[in-house]
């Protein structure tokens, strides 16, 4: 038995059942979702009976300079099978993605994780602060633009 | 006359015996009784993931060992299933075999100082702990006739290990085999028979089993709440599929049922390097692969293992270069950290200790 990975296009029947217009784009294999609609869509797939994704296993933020990907993998123990959702943030500032806290406690540390290192928000956080690295430190170390103080 | 008490706030650690590594807790005492507690870490923060992308796909590998270094079988095996799924490696058999060998002596050799903390941190100190390094020595022997290395083994490389084992692995192995049953019963009586800790561990620090789910928590703590969930069975890799081995569950989720399932997947670990031994062929150790791997661009994977924490994963995206664009490490000890607060709150500063020793984490793997 093997954790089967839901496919792209059911996953996004099912989202758009309930919140149409949440999809962004979705190709054979990804998923992405419109930034504002990432905790609506998770509070859904979490409850959904047939979907019923109620463990999240990790939050991934890949830096593609032009924008920052949001990745969400989550289980369904019942079911055992998982899911990838995909969020596309652009901007290089300090952009703001919902925060999913209140889904799952789970995504606290990964969040502020997240935004330690990659420098992007979530809205809703309690508690957004640095986790790793000291409250000070100059910029976010895994963007592909920040600087290093010494070569290596 | 009444007696005005009031909260009070202590620093524990970052230098504490009891927390395992360098990890502070800001903890808020009312009297005796934990009312709040904040976690503060990264004392052990190296930028692993940042020096990942600077390193090629092969090198990263000695990385992994310093992320749990207690238990760096795993964190090899974690990371080479991620990069062969990403490029679509098929590891020979011989090779997957001596893999979850290597995987579970580390399991037993992880275990076992998770196990040996518990009685140190009850007040035991020295001896217990060191009848259980004793037996972890051993496994480091093991290993050393493996790769030549004790705790960074780098022994796993993407698309098998890096040597078959020598000859004289073998007896070595076998007699190893013969006499850990009874060692571990005789660790088992320590624990279970031992009325003062048992008074310390039943009962205390319970973690219902939907608050370690909403919390992402796995590994032995989840399991020692009652949900039978273990990567090796829901999502095998490598051999696992072919193999027989239970999967211990606890009921109460208390300290007790965690050593308890910790004791118990030891007994598994030995069950499942019996079989391989029996059942290993031979053949390739190694897939045929070039000197510098370069994955597709744009490929994305995910390996995942059942590490002695808990789910040990590695998310890796490709830009088609000689290094990963990204290399995310999903560990466990920070996430089965998240239940913090339920784990201690309520209880008193002696339990304290004992209750996070009882969650194991590690702090290489929970900084990175």
């Amino acid at each position: 038995m093997m954790t089967s990975f839901l496919d792209a296009g059911e996953l996004a029947r099912h989202i758009q059942a309930a919140y149409p217009e949440s999809v962004e784009e979705q190709t054979e294999s990804h998923l992405w979702i419109k930034p504002p609609h990432i905790a609506d869509v998770c509070r859904y797939l979490k409850e959904d009976p047939e979907l019923k994704l109620e463990y999240l296993n990790s939050i991934s933020a890949v830096d593609y300079i032009d924008h920052f990907e949001i990745i969400y993998l989550m289980t369904s123990f019942e079911h055992n099978h998982s899911v990838f959702l995909r969020a596309r943030v652009p901007g290089r500032g300090e952009p703001e993605v919902p925060s999913v806290i209140d889904i799952w406690p789970g995504a606290d540390y990964q969040e502020r994780e997240i935004w330690d290192l990659m420098g992007v928000r979530f809205d809703g956080h309690p508690n957004m602060k640095r986790i790793l690295l000291w409250e000070g430190f100059p910029g976010h170390p895994l963007r592909k633009d920040f600087q290093d103080a010494v070569e290596y | 006359m009444p007696i005005r008490t009031e909260p009070i706030t202590i620093n524990i650690g970052p230098q504490h015996p009891s927390t395992h590594g360098v990890f502070r807790l800001r903890v808020t005492f009312d009297g005796e009784m934990i009312v709040d507690v904040e976690p503060v870490f990264g004392y052990l923060h190296r930028g692993t993931e940042k020096l990942a992308e600077e390193r090629n796909y092969t090198q990263i590998v000695t990385l992994t060992d310093r992320l749990d270094y207690v238990a760096s079988m795993t964190n090899n095996q974690a990371y080479c299933l991620g990069v062969e799924r990403l490029m679509g490696i098929e590891v020979p058999v011989r090779g997957q075999y001596l893999r979850v060998m290597a995987a579970e002596l580390q399991r037993i050799a992880s275990h076992l100082v998770a196990t040996g903390f518990l009685l140190q941190d009850l007040g035991a100190l020295g001896t217990p702990l060191m009848y259980c390094f004793r037996e972890r020595e051993r496994i480091l022997d093991l290993f050393e006739m493996l790769c030549g290395a004790r705790i960074t083994v780098s022994y796993m490389r993407p698309g098998g290990v890096y040597y078959d084992a020598p000859e004289d692995f073998w007896p070595a192995l076998s007699r190893f085999l013969d006499y850990m049953p009874s060692y571990l019963d005789e660790l088992e009586q320590l624990l279970a028979e031992n009325e003062i800790i048992l008074v310390r561990v039943r009962g205390v620090g319970i973690l219902p089993i939907d608050r370690l789910i909403a919390c992402s928590a796995s590994g032995p703590i989840l399991r020692a709440s009652g949900l039978a969930w273990d990567w090796r069975k829901a999502d095998p890799y490598d051999v696992y599929d072919g193999l027989e081995f239970d999967v211990p569950v606890g009921t109460n989720g208390d300290n007790l049922d965690r050593f308890w399932v910790r004791m118990q997947e030891m007994r598994q670990s030995l069950r499942i390097v019996r079989q391989c031994v029996e059942q290993i062929p031979g053949g390739p150790v190694r897939a045929e692969l070039p000197l510098v791997l370069r994955p597709p661009k744009g490929a994305e994977a995910y390996g995942r293992v059942e590490s002695p924490k808990g789910e040990l994963g590695f998310y890796l995206v490709s830009d088609g270069g000689i290094s990963p664009y990204r290399c995310k490490i999903r560990s466990p000890s920070l996430l089965n950290l998240t239940i913090i607060k339920d784990l201690l709150i309520g209880w008193k500063l002696a339990d304290m200790i004992v209750n996070l020793g009882s969650i194991d984490i590690n702090m290489g793997e929970v900084d990175r």
